[in-house]
Order: C-alpha cells, then sequence, then structure tokens
C-alpha cells in the first residue's frame, strides 16, 4: 500500500490537472465523500436533535422511585432494565460460550453437527424480534404458563443474543494460537482444563466484546418484548411478574400520546447508555487488538 | 473420575450447541403449529391474496401488507444502498487514517441505536419535514422509506467495507500502474472484485429492512391498503403484528400468527439467499 502511493504521489496542482482530465473521476471522488458525509450528518442530526431537546425535559421527578399516572417515573423502567440484562446474560453467556468451545475445542472436522449448528445460528441471527416476540409470547408465556412476566421476555432475549455471543466467542477460541494448547497438553492437563484454564483466559476480551454487544441489542430492544415481558410500569416483586424496561417504557409513552417531553427524556437516557456500551466496546475492541499485537 | 469429568463436561458442550438446533425447530414448530390452522381456516388464497383486512368482519386478507413490506424495503434499498457503499468506498479506500477514527465508530453508534429512537426520530424529524414538502399526511411509504434507508446504512457499510479491504491490493496496484485514476481503479477494479460481499451486504440489509417493526410502525400510517402512490399511507407485516396483537384474540390473533409465519418464511428465503452468496465467494 505504501508503496503504491509513494511511487504514485500526487501534489494538490497535479490531482487538480489530473481531475480536469478525468471529469468522470471527479465526480466519483465528490460523490463518496458526501456519501460519507451524510452518513456523519445523520448521526449528528439524531444524536443532536435528541439531546437537545431531550435535555432540558430531564426532571429528577423523572427518576423517582415510584411510577405514577401523574410522575411517569422512569426509574422503574431503568430498574427493570438492568434486571432484564442481567438474566438475559446469565441464561444467554454460558449457554453461547459453551456452544462455542464444543464448536471449536470438541468437534471434530467435518462433524454434521457443526454445520447443522452454524446453519441454525444464522437462521437465528436472521430472525425479525417481532418473530421472536411472538415465539415468546407462544411458548414461555402461553405454552409454559409463565404469564407476561420478566422470565419470559429475558428466556426471549436470550435466544435472541445467543447467536452473537457463540459467534464472537467462536471467533477469539480460534484467535487463540495452537502453541497454547500443545504446550498445555505437553505438560499433561486434560482437554477440560486447557479449555477452563489456558484457552478461555486468553479469549476472554473477545468474550466480552460479544457481551457488550448483546446488551446493547437487550437495551435497545422493543418489539420483542411488548408482548413476552409486558407493559406493567412498576418494578416486579419477582422474576414471574411483569415489568417493562426502558424502550418498551418509551414506546408505551408515546402510543399514550400524552408524555412526549418525558418520552424525549427517555430517549436522552437510553441514548446516553447506547453510547457508553458503544464506547465500551470500541475500548475491548482496542484491548484484543493491542493482546495481538 | 478425571475421565468421567471429561466426559460429562464434553456431553454438556454437545448439548449445549444443540440449543440453538433447538429454538429453531421450536420456533417453526411454534409458529407454525399456530399459524398454518388460522391460514387454512381462512383459506391460503384468500389470506395470502385477500385485499381486505377488517377483522370485525373476519375478512383476513394480508396482501396489502406483503405488497407494503416489500414497497417498503425496496424504498428502503433506493435511499440506503447507494449512500451506504458509496460511504463505504470513502471509509476503505478515500479517507485517511485519522478520519476513519471518527468515520467507524459513528457508523457503529449508528448501528447500536434503538429503533425505538429511531421511530421517535422519524415521528418529531422527518414526518413533519415530510407534511411540509408534500402538504400531505407525512406518514407515507417514502417517510417509512427514508427511515429505513437510514435504518440499514450502518449494516450496509461494515459488510461492504471489509468486502473491500478484502480484495487483495494488487487489483488496485494493477490498475494504477496501467495509468488508471485511483476513483477509477477503486470504481472499476477493486468494487467489482468485491461485488458478492457488497451484495452479502444488501441482502443483510433487506432483511433487517423487512423485519423492522417498531420505528416503521410509528412513521408508515399504517392503513391496510395497496398504495397508490410514495405519498400513501402503508402497513407492513411487522406493522400489523406489533399494532393488533395487543387486542387480538381467536381467529383474529391466529391471523396475527399466519401473517408472522409469512414474515418468517421471507426471511428464510433471504437468509438461504445469503447463505448462498457467501458459499459462492468461498469457491
Amino acid at each position: 500500500m505504501k508503496t503504491a502511493q509513494s511511487i504514485n504521489y500526487q501534489t494538490l496542482g497535479d490531482k487538480m490537472r489530473y481531475y480536469k482530465k478525468h471529469p468522470f473521476s471527479l465526480l466519483a471522488a465528490i460523490l463518496v465523500g458526501l456519501a460519507a458525509l451524510i452518513t456523519v450528518c445523520v448521526l449528528f442530526l439524531l444524536v443532536g436533535y435528541i439531546l437537545i431537546q431531550g435535555i432540558p425535559n430531564i426532571t429528577p421527578d423523572l427518576f423517582a422511585w415510584k411510577y405514577t399516572s401523574d410522575n411517569v417515573s422512569m426509574m422503574p423502567a431503568i430498574i427493570n432494565t438492568l434486571t432484564m440484562t442481567g438474566i438475559t446474560l446469565i441464561i444467554a453467556v454460558p449457554v453461547g460460550v459453551f456452544s462455542a468451545i464444543y464448536l471449536v475445542e470438541y468437534a471434530k472436522r467435518g462433524n454434521k453437527i457443526v454445520g447443522l449448528v452454524r446453519m441454525t445460528t444464522e437462521t437465528l441471527a436472521g430472525i425479525p424480534s417481532i418473530v421472536f416476540g411472538l415465539f415468546g409470547y407462544l411458548i414461555f408465556v402461553i405454552a409454559m404458563k409463565f404469564g407476561l412476566s420478566m422470565m419470559s421476555g429475558a428466556l426471549t432475549l436470550a435466544i435472541m443474543v445467543l447467536p452473537t455471543i457463540m459467534r464472537t466467542t467462536e471467533e477469539a477460541l480460534k484467535a487463540v494460537p495452537d502453541s497454547y494448547r500443545e504446550g498445555s497438553f505437553g505438560l499433561g492437563a486434560g482437554r477440560l482444563r486447557t479449555v477452563f484454564r489456558v484457552i478461555l483466559p486468553s479469549a476472554v476480551p473477545g468474550i466480552l466484546s460479544g457481551v457488550i454487544l448483546s446488551i446493547g441489542r437487550i437495551v435497545g430492544e422493543t418489539a420483542a418484548l411488548i408482548y413476552t415481558s409486558g407493559t406493567v410500569a412498576g418494578i416486579p416483586d419477582n422474576l414471574m411478574g411483569s415489568g417493562r424496561t426502558l424502550s418498551v417504557h418509551m414506546y408505551a409513552l408515546l402510543s399514550e400520546g400524552l408524555h412526549t417531553e418525558e418520552a424525549y427524556a427517555t430517549a436522552v437516557v437510553l441514548l446516553i447508555m447506547v453510547i457508553l456500551i458503544n464506547a465500551l466496546s470500541g475500548f475491548a475492541a482496542k484491548k484484543i487488538q493491542s493482546n495481538k499485537g | 473420575m478425571k475421565n468421567f469429568r471429561e466426559l460429562l463436561m464434553h456431553v454438556v458442550f454437545f448439548l449445549t450447541a444443540c440449543i440453538s438446533i433447538l429454538a429453531v425447530i421450536l420456533i417453526c414448530v411454534f409458529l407454525f403449529a399456530n399459524g398454518v390452522p388460522a391460514m387454512q381456516e381462512i383459506g391460503f388464497l384468500d389470506f395470502l391474496c385477500g385485499m381486505r383486512w377488517k377483522p370485525g368482519q373476519d375478512l383476513y386478507g394480508i396482501f396489502p401488507m406483503i405488497i407494503g413490506s416489500i414497497y417498503v424495503t425496496a424504498g428502503a434499498i433506493i435511499v440506503g444502498v447507494p449512500i451506504g457503499l458509496l460511504c463505504a468506498i470513502f471509509m476503505a479506500r478515500f479517507c485517511p487514517p485519522r478520519l476513519h477514527r471518527i468515520l467507524k465508530p459513528a457508523v457503529d453508534l449508528l448501528a447500536g441505536i434503538p429503533s425505538i429512537v429511531y421511530g421517535f426520530f422519524g415521528l418529531v424529524v422527518i414526518v413533519p419535514w415530510i407534511q411540509q414538502l408534500t402538504g400531505t399526511g407525512g406518514k407515507n411509504v417514502l417517510t417509512a422509506s427514508i427511515m429505513l434507508g437510514i435504518m440499514i446504512l450502518p449494516t450496509i457499510i461494515s459488510v461492504s467495507e471489509s468486502a473491500l479491504r478484502a480484495v487483495d491490493n494488487s487489483y488496485y496496484e494493477g490498475a494504477l500502474a496501467l495509468g488508471a485514476t485511483h476513483e477509477r481503479s477503486v470504481f472499476k477494479v477493486v468494487l467489482p472484485a468485491a461485488s458478492s460481499g457488497v451484495l452479502a451486504g444488501v441482502i443483510l440489509g433487506i432483511g433487517r429492512a423487512i423485519g423492522e417493526a417498531m420505528a416503521v410502525s410509528m412513521v408508515a400510517g399504517n392503513q391496510p391498503i395497496i398504495p397508490d402512490s410514495i405519498l400513501s399511507g402503508v402497513r407492513t407485516l411487522t406493522a400489523n403484528i406489533v399494532l393488533e396483537m395487543g387486542y387480538a384474540a381467536d381467529l383474529h390473533r391466529e391471523a396475527l400468527i399466519a401473517t408472522a409465519v409469512v414474515l418468517f418464511v421471507f426471511i428464510l428465503i433471504i437468509n438461504l439467499s445469503f447463505s448462498a452468496i457467501k458459499r459462492r465467494k468461498k469457491q
């Protein structure tokens, strides 16, 4: 790359003369730059608009512990979001990580199950969240009689984020050099010990980035939760009670149509959460790179 | 004892790996078992090709919604693919590394914003904007297409960008050596070489657009009719489920589940073509 550039080095004047000879190249360069500009502008417009309109609407009342019809506090929803994220991860992370361990460390080459698992995870990754919502409603709420509850919601979300965790863990495990495994086996450790003591610790940053991605999806999810965990505004006494997360809270405020200002404030809190999660995942990605280097 | 533990964990790992297979089977079984009987009761043709959706009169035709989903998705492709692809080209081959360090997180953030926030933004910004521009209600095919076009941008950008970066640099250098400009080399040599990866990104984008429920239901107007222009309201398959599942009962409820079955089949077809393209790329 570098040598090609230096052979081909042009000053600005050269470039302008070049563009005069090749107007289509100029057009292409302008279009490409414009597209990038549009993308960035859309992001800034969206984030900027919501922050500017929303921040003045954030009042201490909105963080009161109790939700009442006069004061549509988002505190219960924030707590429900944290609970929901916690339970979903407790279910999805072990399953996702264990599956990835099987695929990478245990399955033999050309194993038919591996192909099948890959295919089904790809299918799962493509299913729209509203279909997950309906499925969760049919199996957890109706067939297993959990009712509209945090548990039903968390189980539905766990299936939804499973492909993300599996894929990132698989990549992280594959990135662990074979010499680690050989070294561990050579010292007399069994396969299980090798996996838990040697391979998993060095794959942690990769697994973590998958977990962070999943948290982002859980926090932002609405369609899969409306008909599984319900839209009750309080904090449920236990996991079998219905409770709404922040995204569902915002949806409920908007569909009631009476609380646009509070919806703005909720949007701000959601956006800040997402920005923090993204910053965290960027940090994790950097960590992976520095580990490799 | 040690062997037993090894064996036990081997079995545990194997069983967890099977959970995703089980999940897909369960999803198919539950959706089809609840949706197909309703389709039979309504009549397959009446359900798929029926023009009227009036649950009050026991009329369940989802043809307008199928067309609606297709229109809106096509609109999203028209809006999102050119911008997304050009932006990916910029990020892969034009922008200096320093700018890339800003652009990449920006695109990631765009991908992370919850769909409900997109919907809200559409409702308070894009809808009034279209209203002023066209003098109509503002909730129509055009608005939904712009909204979805923005939402699929990050998918298209990140998949296309990695496809473009994966192209062997000797292609680009060869084109330069033959006297092509930088732009010509990128557009005529690198882009065609990355085309299957770009196509995969577009298909992923289609999947996301057709499956999006919350944001679309907030800006599309939701009239269950076949839109006669891009300025008339539209209801998608997903919006149909979100809007009515809350109060539906009996056959109405099952008809909504059947709607999800149709959506699921659409997604399966899209997924299959996605993996077919990926397999072709490997060869």
